[in-house]
């Protein structure tokens, strides 16, 4: 049997060891109407050689397209030795960091990692991480409030995510937590103050601020980050880790800087994989360490006085705390948090800021040559960072289709959480695109967008 | 040494990074960086040595026996993760339409159709990303389930004082409070507490079966009629899927709904605390609250079905759609296993645990609860020898670490004093088992002859016993520079 390495031999001896005739018998305690019959939906099993056949051809359907996506996920460069280390089976193989003696590679590549994000955000103190970017958002919100303590309603930009808000709804309206839209300006494409003005001095205990936001925009972060503590909120930062080799940390946000900051750990090499595994990064003030959740590892002395790293806080999480822990998260990302690791220090403070200004430089000459098309447009007029939103004069999702027919994902659709844009596209084009990509983009667009039909838009690949 | 200490200004990898450093003029100076952040400047050997010499110091799976209780470390068989790589798989974007990844979503659906039936249930949602989002999923349903009847005067969820820690955290993330039921002599549910317990008050409870003490529920029929006839719910928990794999279904034994860890039982890499997979399944009466996106297919196509087509969700749980990379390598497992495979799961888990359980029992180790059979895994408790000799569960623990074996689970379950929750897994051959019979004669000898050896354990590792509490009081989370 597959992965059972016992003999015939075996079974007996250990049958007769245990003092039993069969297997069987010693199920004899499960009650006989609940013996399942046969697995009806589970096929025969396959040697590896067959497996592997039939995922390789699964993987080809796929095929590889010359991407534009963002909205969350960014293609970046993996340098080759982050996932020859992290698929190592002592990193691989290994769990959460119990026996704290026997994983000190993990517990102090996790302080290193704590140490890595807590820099890049400008933060005290930083987790071992969370699940993703949108459950780790939905962790800030409970963690806000619980540090706020009077009130339970949080503002919620438009700006954010769309599906973020969704997904920090889903899991904190059961708390009766309840989230306030902030509408975005309509020609800047951000949060402005004048927004905001209507909720000033009301009872909120935070104000998230994305930085970039959904759009590509950059927001204000000093004044939101001033204004939410003018009005007795905490500023709760959400950021794009690659972002911050150029842009100013959360901590230094505004006179204080912001309370915490959350975010999508992926760009940090991690692949785009379908959407996952990737990893939420939380980081905040020291102030609010004991409030904030997931696993949290700390350096200490053995009983020779020699360095050494374990888990600490415990007593906040639900192993411990049981109904009244911080959150009932029990693991963290553990192998993305190693490659994220593995790979900040690979790229380095240098790395990271070529990485990315080559983006936003890819983004920048994107925009500029769709937007030279008739018919293409940017929507907003304010600085961006590797990402903007253009208005095509054809119908969106239509478009992007006869792009995919030529090999090329063109964006994201706003159409589904933002209707007012009208035809939006959200496109992003990472340091791994080429000039040619970006060629190949604005060729296709063009014809798309003029309705010339002497290559249709069809499902035949146009070289 | 850390990865910073071995840190030289200017030191860079150039063939990771772009060649050229593209200028940036149209981001506004106040919203720029100043200072660069404290990430390393070493060479890429430099960290693939200190990275490399890191995973050294780990305890793992593919190094050593890992009987973890409630953990199922078993082996983790490298197609999965090879094949799960694959570039068209590894490279596709989260958002990229439906019509570019057949194939990515045939594997999903056949997990879907696999997991629907293993465990008895009616439709399937893949998208928790860990056991305990699995489980905030479960609950959730429960509660979207009575609001959509109107049925609001259901505040409680009753969980076994046996529970896991997550189950009554969770209870509270949905907006509950928590009741606890006790456990008899014999390690079963009080039935006669649970019958005063339940009432209008009830939405439902939480258990896993078997349960954290090593044995199976005997009465879970009669405990799943007590509570629906209170109009409440059935939640599983799926922590200890392994003992039953292919054998009971949750589905027929009166759950409602139920959550499984696929980094444990579908044999996912557990990758030093997750990424994990925990997807829920649910039975007709509660399918409509399925957390979204589900894999659907019409007639040869797949396609995403979400809010717009199951209007009663719970909603999404995480940007996209799920641990997918997690899923693929279940999926290559599930299909290396095959059905016959999957029936062998539950039988040679259980085979291993009772072996050990009847050799330690026959070397005089006291077993909590001796009458019982052993499911995938046994409780053994070390309050007598901590009386005697003052030695705990945690030092004989550490001691097993010098053996070279990694320590089971201990002090959990909670109700059991000095105790180890020992997991062998169907994946050690009876030799291993042997080797860990043995070391533990030898320890218990050990501690007879010469405790302080015990004691100090651990004395062949990296280092020594931690001190946790310095590491709690004088916090140190980050590291500084000297000034």
């Amino acid at each position: 049997m597959p992965f059972v390495p016992h003999t015939e031999a075996d079974v007996k001896a250990m049958l007769a060891a245990i003092g039993v005739k069969s297997i069987d018998q010693l199920f004899e305690e499960i009650p006989a109407a609940l013996r399942a019959g046969k697995l009806t939906q589970v096929p025969e099993g396959l040697s590896e050689m067959e497996v592997a056949r039939l995922m390789s051809t699964r993987a080809q359907q796929d095929g590889t397209y010359i991407n534009f996506l963002g909205a969350g996920a960014y293609e970046h460069h993996i340098p080759a030795a982050v996932w020859e280390i992290v698929t190592r089976g002592e990193f691989y193989t290994a769990y959460t960091p119990y026996q704290a003696e026997a994983s000190q590679g993990t517990l102090q590549l996790l302080y290193e990692y704590q140490t890595m994000m807590a820099s890049l955000t400008g933060m005290d103190v930083s987790n071992a991480s969370l699940y993703d970017g949108a459950s780790g958002l939905a962790e800030a919100v409970l963690m806000a409030v619980r540090a706020h303590k009077k009130s339970r309603r949080v503002l919620m930009p438009k700006t954010v995510h769309p599906i973020y808000r969704k997904v920090v709804h889903a899991i904190v309206k059961n708390q009766a937590i309840e989230l306030i839209e902030v509408a975005y300006d309509a020609r800047g494409g951000h949060t402005s103050l004048d927004a905001l003005k209507s909720h000033a001095g009301g009872d909120y205990a935070a104000l998230v601020i994305p930085q970039p936001n959904f759009f590509g925009v950059l927001e204000d972060a000093d004044e939101l980050t001033d204004w939410a503590h003018a009005n007795h909120m905490l500023a709760v930062a959400l950021v794009n880790p690659t972002s911050l080799a150029l842009l100013k940390a959360p901590g230094e946000w505004g006179a204080k800087g912001a309370d915490i900051a959350v975010g999508e750990g992926q760009p940090l090499g991690v692949p785009l994989s379908s959407g996952g595994p990737y990893f939420g990064f939380m980081s905040c003030k020291e102030a609010l360490v004991r409030q904030m959740p997931g696993r949290i590892i700390g350096a200490t002395v053995d009983k020779d006085g020699k360095r050494g790293y374990t888990l600490t806080l415990q007593a906040r999480e639900q192993h411990i705390r049981r109904s009244k822990a911080t959150s009932n998260i029990c693991t963290n990302q553990g192998l993305m948090v190693t490659a994220a690791t593995i790979y900040m220090a690979l790229v380095g403070p240098e790395g990271l800021e070529r990485a990315a200004a080559a983006s936003h430089a890819n983004t920048n000459a994107l925009v500029e040559k769709l937007t030279a098309i008739k018919g293409v447009a940017r929507i907003f007029d304010r600085p961006v960072f590797h990402e903007a939103v253009l208005r095509f004069d054809a119908p969106a999702a239509d478009t992007l289709r006869a792009l995919e027919a030529q090999g090329i994902l063109g964006g994201y659709d706003l159409a589904d959480h933002y209707p007012e844009l009208g035809q939006a596209v959200l496109v992003c084009a990472t340091e791994t695109r080429t000039a040619e990509d970006i060629q190949q983009y604005a060729f296709h667009l063009e014809r798309v967008v003029s309705k010339r039909r002497l290559d249709p838009p069809c499902a035949v690949k146009v070289t | 040494m850390l990865i910073f200490e071995q840190s030289q200004p200017g030191r860079r990898n150039y063939s990771q990074a772009p060649l050229a450093k593209a200028e940036v003029k149209d981001i506004p100076a106040k919203l720029r960086r100043t200072k660069r952040p404290l990430l390393p400047e070493v060479s890429e050997m430099q960290a693939v040595r200190h990275y490399t010499q890191l995973s050294q110091k780990n305890f793992s799976i593919d190094t050593q026996f890992y009987p973890l209780g409630s953990c199922t470390m078993k082996y983790n068989p490298r197609a999965c993760n090879k094949l799960a790589m694959l570039p068209g798989l590894l490279g596709r974007h989260p958002h990229a339409p439906e019509s570019t990844g057949q194939g990515f979503l045939a594997c999903m659906y056949e997990l879907q159709e696999m997991l629907k039936d293993v465990t008895g249930m009616k439709a399937c949602s893949l998208t928790p990303l860990a056991g305990a989002q699995g489980e905030f999923a479960g609950v959730a349903m429960i509660r979207a389930y009575h609001d959509s009847r109107n049925d609001t005067a259901r505040t409680e969820i009753l969980v076994p004082d046996a529970a896991h820690g997550t189950n009554p955290a969770t209870a509270v993330m949905c907006g509950y409070s928590v009741r606890e039921i006790p456990t008899n002599a014999e390690g079963d549910v009080d039935v006669e507490a649970l019958k005063a317990a339940v009432g209008p008050q009830t939405a439902g409870l939480m258990l896993t079966n078997p349960s954290t003490l090593g044995v199976f529920e005997r009465r879970i029929t009669e405990i799943a009629k007590i509570v629906h006839d209170a109009g409440g719910l059935l939640y599983y928990d799926g922590a200890n899927l392994n003992a039953i794999l292919g054998r009971v279904k949750p589905g027929d034994m009166g759950f409602d709904v139920i959550h499984m860890n696929l980094h444990k039982t579908f044999s996912t890499p557990h990758g030093g605390g997750g990424p994990g997979a925990g997807p829920v399944a649910a039975n007709e009466r509660l399918a409509p609250f399925l957390p979204v996106p589900i894999v659907g297919k019409v007639q040869d196509k797949y396609l995403w079905e979400t809010e717009k087509t199951r209007p009663q969700t719970i909603g999404r749980l995480s940007a996209n759609m799920g641990n997918a990379g997690v899923l693929l390598r279940a999926y290559v497992y599930a299909r290396l296993l095959g059905r016959e495979g999957m029936h062998r799961v539950a039988e040679y888990s259980t085979l291993n645990a009772n072996y050990i359980m009847a050799e330690l029992a026959k070397r005089g180790f006291d077993m909590a609860f001796p009458k019982r059979r052993a499911t995938h895994e046994f409780v053994l408790t070390f309050k007598r020898l901590k009386d005697e000799t003052g030695v705990s569960a945690m030092d004989v623990a550490k001691r097993l670490l010098d053996k070279g074996f990694h320590a089971p689970t201990t002090y959990f379950p909670m109700l059991v004093p000095e105790c180890h929750l020992i997991e062998p897994t169907e994946t050690e051959a009876r030799e291993e088992l042997d080797r860990f019979i043995a070391a533990m004669e030898e320890i218990v000898k050990e501690v007879r002859t010469n405790p302080d050896t015990v004691k100090g354990a651990p004395h062949t590792l990296p280092v020594k016993r931690l001190d946790d509490v310095r590491a709690a009081r004088e916090l140190d989370l980050v590291w500084k520079p000297a000034a």
